[in-house]
């Protein structure tokens, strides 16, 4: 295997990673494993990002092997102008993940680490795997971990939460399993049967109307509970409630992006049809996520649920940007996809690193910490106003360009200068419930309790300073990536607009 | 000179960083000259670009790169230097530069010192973003940027709660402006394809009427929410809980000027927008009423002068509705001066008084305060309107022009509002400097600022002196006019010419109006007659009504907000009962189902692993068994 194989290796790494936490099963080492392994990911990722070739719609860095070759399936992996970004994202958050882990979880380090590591091959493999199956298997595989990381070092409700978790994320990937199985069976005869995207694109054209629409429900439902769409988000707020500082950031950062990416990469370029059919309930129900989901943030006490039900609002940029079905309008929702990556990641961060300081997080039980601690209260406003969406940081530019896309969507029902305008009162809702949350966390006078807490510490400014130069820098300069972005996308929305276009195989 | 435009805003951002990262730990009170330094020679640049642009160089885009461009939707970061933003330019840096050695003086005992000069250049650089951008896009950073600076300096002492509700409200009200702004520039970008402001003004012939009234009346309400106009301007008198330098700045050089701005830039949007700048008029002038009824019974200086600006800014609008935006430009300029001067004033009367901001505990100051006394004195003739004092020639030509137009009761408003003009800020000075000390042991100790807080005041004051003759004579012609005609003069815009008789006549009334104003403010206050007492008993209901300001922040903050508070928590509660009711309903529901086989629940995953499996094979099998029958018909 050489640096050819880049995607391989990219799945293979973390699996060298479990090698030594099983042998060596002391806490120090399983720490310097952890961070050494998430380490050579990130840059690994880096790598592949360098080679990749900007300006290509088509997928690049494409490994292909026979695996089941009586069943038609195979392993088959490459990234195009989207996941080439969201592995980055992925592989940066679970680092960061996994250094402020070190020097705060205590209990069973060599099982968290392993966690962690397994749940990064999953969520690295997700967004390469371009065989139905190999998904499948590899968007399955995040939910274990990630079942034991809320389920062992949780919240004292965790095993409710995490239950929840499985059973609402399993109910709908059973479901997306059933669609597979019926593309699979629709993809030929026996013996020609495939799962393999590229030639499942080919002939897609044979899909009736009725089969697509049935089989887009299917994956719907999976990627619908996955980001999470209302109404099917109530697992999320208990989720990030029980879940351990970096279980949350994961979860909010990279999880649910799963969602958004399978909507772009199989829902829609397979099932234009159906697309079309379901796209009108789409757009209700973004809209709605992103009022709803800002305005039940402003009341919630608990500073997890807050910013969990701003993950429904934000996601609900997504989910309305993929399904204007227009360049700006997908380009937004990628680009929010990473942005809200790296923000709610942050966001999440900082309040863990809270956490362990004061162990509370109801808002009512929190104040005044801005008096003491000065590099706290200058890092998290900055992710604060990138989630509010101010202008030079780096959400403003997704949602803008996704607001950008909802006003020149022109299908039933109202029309975008209905529902744009109207998706455009969730920034102000935004901004309510985030200064909100700031003031009664920060500001007021200094409590006696927390007086003599001390100020972020180096491992944590360590995790903190990426965030923000990423969170800066897509503000400044977002054109970087949206060159990267466009040309895919706008092949994705090409594919989901038009049922005849047909792209090259190769 | 002009290539080099980006350096203006780049001193204040550099002062930002190396303040914000230095300040704490080294630099200390050594940021206040920095930030004060980068923003003095942001000013010289402006003054050297002013230069170039008078020498001829009408219009001049300056592009740093390409910010934005998905499908064909392209945006760059690019300054547009023309007669227009080089005003804009010359009045925030040069009034900032002053406001700035000022608040050197007057914040050097607070503790957050160096955090106050890490937001002050911010604030200043999101303002010359705003003015600089050659797209709309771009000053919207500009123009989120000052709300968010605004939000961090008036929350300044955010140890205290009323800060902190102020600067809250401030960015809130802010936003829902800012929803008008995103509206009108995404709605600019479907009827022009662009929202570069020369791509626009030069395709604006392509729009329907019923466009240009839609983007025009989005970008006015989003003028109303940063500048403060009904129904948004409630924001601003609350942000007198910021430091003095911050009020300042916030109601003089930037913030507050910027939807006069946007709506001077948007004119050609706006004349051919039907109705629009009618509205524009109109909510203008009302404004500039309703808001000089609540300054005539407010005790507290800051807030006297706060309501003072949203009335001053509803001339501007009055000025930009009847189609005279030199007229409008003009007064945003010499407003900038003398507004300034009265809160830098209000600063050192308070600096001197340890604080106190209620004028009933002032009175018989001038002795103590010679400075102050005789700038804000300056300051203050030129607030109401008396020549040979900038304001005079500006307010005069805004009135002037609504009465040319034929706009008679608009013209009238402004008149009535000049004479509650003279007669507050009369009031408010009396109160302040005249009769006799109301509170002795305040001012026993009650002193005069240090030189570093009494020259920017000077400084001002010959800019109140001097800058509505230089700019502003004669009427309607004077150098203003000149320098922004190729900017302003958008067709269907035709200035009117006034025979000279008129002008004299109209001259007269306006000045008339401040005279009586003021004199039946000193009959009031010097003489009792009628007594101020007996003044506001007697005008009963009147007085409550103003003294509770038209109970809007009554409404606002607590009937609208406690509403919304209420929806929101209904459907927060929708959400724990309905929708996660329903979902942990299936799963109670299946759990009854499981009862039966409950001795399966053996609590070991791989059983469960088993189970899944299991089940999974059944649905595959009889699902796939089914597809297979029916698609393949």
């Amino acid at each position: 295997m050489t640096i050819d194989n880049i995607l391989t290796l990219l799945l293979v790494v973390p699996a060298v990673g479990l090698i030594p936490l099983a042998i060596f099963r002391d806490d120090r080492a399983a720490r310097q494993v952890g961070i050494v392994t998430t380490f050579v990911e990130l840059a690994l990722s880096l790598v592949m990002l360098a080679r990749f070739r900007v300006g290509e719609a088509d997928f690049q860095l494409v490994e292909r092997a026979d695996w089941l070759p009586s069943l038609g399936i195979r392993y088959l992996v490459g990234v195009d102008g989207i996941s080439v970004l969201l592995v980055p994202l992925t592989t940066l958050l679970t680092f960061i993940a996994v250094v402020y882990s070190s020097t705060v979880v205590k209990q069973r380090l060599t099982a968290f680490m392993a966690s962690f590591l397994l749940l990064e091959i999953g969520m690295v493999g997700v967004f390469i795997a371009l065989d139905l199956f190999l998904f499948y298997v590899l968007f399955e595989l995040m939910l274990v971990p990630m079942y034991l990381i809320i389920g062992i070092w949780g919240g004292p409700r965790r095993i409710y939460a995490t239950l929840k978790f499985v059973i609402f994320t399993l109910a709908g990937s059973l479901l997306m399993l059933v669609g597979i199985v019926a593309v699979w069976l629709a993809s030929g005869d026996t013996g020609s049967r495939t799962l393999s995207l590229p030639e499942l694109l080919a002939i897609r054209g044979s899909f009736s109307p009725e089969f697509q629409f049935w089989v887009f429900l299917a994956f719907a439902l999976a990627f619908a509970i996955k980001l999470p769409m209302f109404p099917f988000h109530t697992w999320l707020p208990d989720a990030h409630v029980e879940a351990p500082t970096a279980g949350s950031i994961l979860l909010a950062g990279v999880l649910l992006k799963a969602g958004g990416y399978g909507f772009l990469r199989f829902a829609l370029p397979l099932f234009p049809i159906a697309t079309q059919v379901w796209l009108p309930v789409m757009i209700v129900l973004s809209v709605v996520a992103i009022l709803y989901g800002a305005a039940v943030a402003t009341v919630q006490k608990d500073l997890k649920k807050m910013v969990a039900f701003s993950s429904v609002a934000h996601m609900g940029f997504v989910t309305l940007g993929i399904f204007v079905l227009n360049t700006q309008g997908a380009v937004g929702a990628v680009l929010q996809m990473l942005n809200h990556g790296f923000v709610t990641g942050a966001l999440f961060l900082f309040v863990g690193i809270q956490y362990e300081r004061t162990h509370r997080r109801l808002l009512a039980d929190l104040g005044g910490l801005a008096h003491r601690w000065p590099l706290y209260t200058a890092f998290l406003g900055v992710f604060v106003l990138a989630s509010l969406g101010l202008p030079g940081l780096n959400e403003f530019v997704s949602e803008f360009l996704v607001l950008l896309g909802a006003f020149q969507f022109g299908g039933e029902p109202l029309g975008g200068l209905f529902w744009g305008p109207l998706a455009a009162l969730g920034v102000i809702l935004a901004a309510v419930m985030l200064l909100w949350m700031f003031q009664r966390l920060m500001y007021g006078p200094v409590r006696e309790a927390y007086r003599a807490l001390p100020d972020m510490n180096r491992v944590e400014v360590f995790c903190a300073v990426p965030l923000l130069l990423v969170t800066v820098f897509l503000g400044v300069m977002p054109q970087a990536a949206i060159a990267i972005i466009e040309p895919s996308v706008e092949r994705i929305i090409r594919l989901a607009q038009d049922p005849t276009f047909q792209v090259a195989l190769r | 000179m002009i290539e080099a435009v980006w350096l203006i805003p780049a001193l204040p951002l550099a002062a930002f960083l190396v303040n914000g990262l230095f300040g704490r730990r080294w630099l200390r009170h050594a940021t206040g000259w920095i930030a004060s330094a980068a923003v003095g020679l942001s000013a010289v640049l402006a003054i050297g670009v002013f230069l170039e642009v008078l020498g001829g160089r009408e219009r001049t885009t300056v592009t740093l790169y390409e910010w934005i461009g998905a499908g064909d939707f392209r945006v760059d970061v690019a300054a547009l230097i023309d007669p227009l933003s080089t005003v804009m330019l010359l009045v925030v840096t040069v009034v900032s530069t002053l406001i700035f050695v000022y608040a050197n003086g007057y914040m050097e005992h607070d503790a957050g010192f160096h955090r106050f000069f890490t937001w002050f250049p911010l604030f200043v650089f999101a303002m010359l973003i705003l003015v600089m951008a050659d797209n709309y896009l771009l000053m919207f950073v500009g123009w989120e940027g000052v709300g968010l600076c605004s939000y961090l300096l008036i929350g300044y002492w955010f140890d205290k709660p009323a800060p902190q509700q102020a600067a809250n409200k401030a960015f809130w009200m802010n936003r829902i402006g800012d929803w008008g702004f995103t509206v009108g520039m995404i709605t600019t970008f479907l009827v022009f394809g662009s929202v570069t402001f020369s791509d626009v003004f030069d395709r604006v012939g392509v729009a329907t009427q019923a466009n240009l009234t839609l983007i025009s009346l989005a970008f006015f309400f989003a003028a109303t929410g940063k500048s403060a106009q009904l129904p948004l301007y409630s924001w601003l008198p609350d942000a007198m809980e910021g430091p003095t330098p911050v009020s300042a700045l916030i109601h003089a050089a930037t913030m507050v000027t910027a939807g006069v701005y946007l709506v001077a830039r948007s004119v050609p949007l706006f004349v051919g927008a039907g109705p629009s700048l009618e509205i524009v008029a109109v909510v203008g002038a009302i404004t500039a009423l309703f808001a000089a009824t609540i300054a005539l019974v407010q005790v507290d200086i800051k807030r006297v002068m706060a309501y003072s600006t949203v009335s001053q800014l509803g001339y501007m609008f009055l000025a930009l509705g009847v189609g005279a935006p030199a007229a409008a430009l003009f007064h945003l300029a010499t407003h900038a001066f003398f507004k300034a001067l009265l809160f830098l004033g209000s600063g050192s009367v308070m600096h001197g008084m340890q604080g106190e901001q209620d004028m009933r505990k002032m009175g018989g100051l001038r002795p103590k305060m010679p400075v102050t006394f005789w700038t804000m004195l300056i300051a203050g003739g030129s607030l109401a309107g008396l020549p040979p004092l900038a304001g005079f020639w500006s307010k005069d030509e805004i009135v002037g022009a609504a009465w040319n137009e034929g706009q008679t009761a608009l013209w009238a408003i402004g008149i009535l509002t000049g004479v509650l003009t003279a007669a507050y800020v009369t009031r408010a000075l009396w109160l302040t400097f005249g009769g006799e000390p109301r509170d002795r042991h305040l001012f026993e100790h009650a002193h005069e600022s240090p030189a570093v807080m009494t020259l920017p005041l000077m400084g001002l004051a010959v800019g109140v002196l001097t800058l509505g003759v230089v700019l502003g004579f004669p009427p309607d012609a004077g150098f203003i006019h000149t320098f922004l005609r190729p900017v302003v003069e958008v067709e269907g815009l035709a200035p009117r010419e006034v025979e000279v008789v008129t002008l004299l006549a109209l001259l007269a009334v306006s000045v008339a109006a401040a005279i009586v104003g003021i004199l039946i403010v000193i009959s009031m206050y010097a003489r009792h007659r009628p007594d101020p007492a007996a003044v506001s008993r007697a005008s009963g209901p009147v007085y409550r009504l103003l003294v509770n300001k038209y109970y809007v922040d009554e409404l606002y903050d607590r009937r609208i907000a406690g509403a919304l508070r209420a929806l929101f928590g209904v459907l927060w509660a929708f959400d724990v009962h309905v929708v996660d009711g329903i979902a942990n309903g299936l799963g109670r529901l299946s759990s009854l189902g499981g009862q039966g086989v409950r001795r399966l629940q053996t609590g070991i995953v791989g059983n469960y692993a088993l189970t899944i499996v299991a089940g999974l094979i059944v649905i595959i099998v009889v699902y796939g068994g089914y597809a297979a029958g029916l698609w393949r018909r």
